[in-house]
């Protein structure tokens, strides 16, 4: 059940009241206390999300999902297959042009509905799917093509057969191929980044973020069960983690925010996939006169620089032991 | 050239027998076994041959010839997040450094192994569950970076279980990091090698674990992705007892080799023998101080 969902009927209800009536009479007194009504009743449910309502938001059932950013592309034709395994749905990679700009995608792809999310394994990621991405980034790499990444998934796929073929080397491999790519490359994160399994991806000279997604070290859920052995206990772990994108803006881990309107992204789903191509773009415009040597330098200091300091004031080789 | 105040071995001393508890009961064959005796046979048991978890310390004892030169001592943990549960973050902290008796969950530095100079880095189970942090990543990448410019082979000894949660993104920012300076430092044609102990999973496995050019396993060790509790709560069903192992991952394909702890040294210096010329080290790399401090 989604908490958004459930919040947001009564307004969803009431909308359609007010479409109706203005239909009608767009003039009447009705009609204007009702608009002012639902002005009221939409800043009380989304004015202030909490983490765990945006968790919520990015799961939105209705909320654009990468084939809805793939279908906004000028042209779009998708490749498949990691060579080896199989072609893996839940990541769907391919040459596009994006504003008349040559690129290669890399998408995670959720379901629409209950049917497609078992074909796509609700966006989890298999090593085939990693395998796929990865050979992809090496000939965006030859061919000189910028990639750019749509990041939405709970995580990486834990299942028996992911494990028989190392998830882990699957991942380890897409971080290294990124680190080495001579081209540049944009991630977004447009509805759930969890954990190492949209890290795969969004390894990335700039990196945006939809207002209303989640960029977590692990689901809600999955550091709930891992610190407290209660995954019911997510909407507290959401509370902790730091997840959203002002969040990850404040610590230098995002680059970029698009806005979301009022309600979620799912309010004007055109409009927003229109606004996220128009930001990769200009990302995209951004790198484009740099070199290979200077963009792999840049992620390199990107990367560097999170996380901890020296403490200068210490002893710098304090211990030794043997 | 006289060994400063800093370098004087300890040879003698084994920080997990140093425990209140004399005695350890091995968890495979119920064996009471001193804990003294344990240290002495590097916590393996003598009976049936279970491997027990590793100090830090300990385990770099049981490898280099003599002296180890400690780095990025002064790279220290800070609350990022101002994480509270049941207790603040930094409470969990003060808590971990009293019981393991290290400062943070990687040990890094530089030592020799039968005269092969190389940079070593040792996680520990008993920090946080080995979970890699902002420390963790900053000095296997610090280590990295100063084996680079020496040109040293790397080591590293993972146990881990996963990216730590209380550093959130910071946390899983670490992988980036480290992938990136085992790429640099690979693609320079230097050595990576990495053991994986018990146990190795999430963020570590998949990023600089799985990275290296050589990959030994510890015999009986679980190595994995996903936890296996998670894989469990998804697919509703026990998974088989080998499951994860060494073992497992050595039939599948993922790791060069699964060894014996007590046969770990003498291998480890057997692939530096091959990867590494001998004629070609000199004699100040053979002496730690000196290539550690230069």
């Amino acid at each position: 059940m989604n908490l958004i969902v459930e919040r947001e009927k009564g307004l969803v209800e009431l909308e359609a009241r007010v479409t109706a009536l203005r239909e009608r009479d767009a003039a009447s007194d009705e009609v204007r206390v009702l608009e002012r009504k639902v002005e009221e009743l939409r800043r009380d449910i989304f004015g202030h999300l909490t983490p765990w309502e945006r968790v919520n938001m990015a799961r939105h059932p209705k909320r654009p999902i990468a084939s809805d950013y793939l279908a906004a592309l000028d042209r779009f034709d998708e490749l498949h297959g990691d060579r080896h395994f199989r072609d893996d749905p839940a990541l769907i990679a391919g040459f596009a042009k994006l504003n008349g700009r040559r690129v290669m995608v890399l998408a995670q792809q959720k379901g629409r509905d209950t049917k497609e999310n078992i074909r796509r394994n609700f966006g989890m990621v298999s090593p085939e799917g990693y395998r796929k991405a990865r050979r992809l980034m090496e000939l965006a790499s030859h061919l000189g093509l910028p990639i750019v990444t749509f990041v939405d998934t709970t995580g990486a796929d834990p299942g028996i057969g992911s494990e028989e073929r190392s998830q882990a080397e699957a991942i380890a491999a897409c971080l290294t191929t990124l680190t080495e790519a001579n081209v540049p490359i944009v991630a977004t994160i447009i509805g759930e980044g969890g954990s190492g399994g949209a890290l795969a991806i969004a390894l990335a000279d700039h990196v945006i973020m939809a207002e209303n997604a989640v960029y977590s070290v692990a689901s809600p859920e999955g550091c709930a069960a891992i610190l407290w052995g209660d995954s019911a206990r997510a909407p507290e772990a959401a509370e902790h983690l730091k997840l959203t994108s002002q969040d990850l803006l404040g610590f230098g881990i995002i680059d970029e925010i698009v806005a979301e309107p009022l309600g979620g992204a799912h309010r004007d789903a055109a409009g927003f996939v229109g606004r996220m191509l128009a930001t990769i773009d200009n990302a995209l415009a951004g790198l484009a006169p740099l070199s290979a040597d200077a963009l792999r330098d840049a992620r390199y200091t990107k990367y560097r620089r999170i996380g901890a300091r020296r403490d200068e004031s210490g002893p710098r080789m304090a211990s030794v032991l043997t | 050239m006289p060994v400063p105040e800093w370098l004087r071995l300890r040879r003698d001393k084994n920080v997990q027998a140093e425990d209140a508890s004399l005695w350890e009961k091995c968890p495979k064959c119920n064996e009471m076994l001193y804990r003294k005796d344990l240290g002495a046979s590097q916590w393996v048991c003598p009976r049936c041959g279970y491997h027990f978890r590793m100090h830090a310390y300990d385990r770099i004892n049981s490898l280099v010839d003599g002296d180890f030169v400690e780095i990025g001592t002064d790279i220290l943990p800070t609350d990022p997040l101002g994480w509270v549960d049941k207790r603040p973050y930094k409470a969990k902290l003060d808590k971990d450094r009293e019981k393991s008796k290290l400062s943070e969950a990687v040990v890094t530095g530089f030592a020799t192994l039968d005269g092969f100079p190389v940079a070593l880095g040792v996680m520990d189970f008993n920090f946080r569950g080995g979970t890699m942090g902002t420390v963790v990543g900053e000095r296997i990448t610090n280590l990295l970076e100063e084996a680079r410019r020496r040109r040293l082979p790397c080591i590293v000894f993972t146990a881990s279980g996963g990216a730590r949660m209380e550093e959130g993104m910071l946390a899983l920012m670490q992988m980036a990091k480290t992938t990136q300076a085992v790429q640099r430092f690979m693609a320079d044609g230097n050595l990576f090698m990495t053991v994986l102990t018990d146990p190795t999973t999430g963020g570590v496995s998949a990023s600089f674990a799985f990275q290296a050019d050589l990959i030994v396993a510890e015999a009986r060790a679980a190595i994995g992705f996903a936890g296996r509790r998670v894989i469990e709560q998804t697919i509703r069903q026990k998974l088989p007892d080998n499951f994860q192992t060494a073992e497992f991952l050595l039939e599948k394909g993922h790791v060069d080799m699964v060894v014996d702890r007590r046969e770990l040294r003498e291998t480890l210096v057997r692939l530096l023998d091959y990867a590494v010329d001998r004629s070609r080290l000199t004699p100040a790399l053979k002496a730690v101080p000196e290539f550690a401090l230069q």
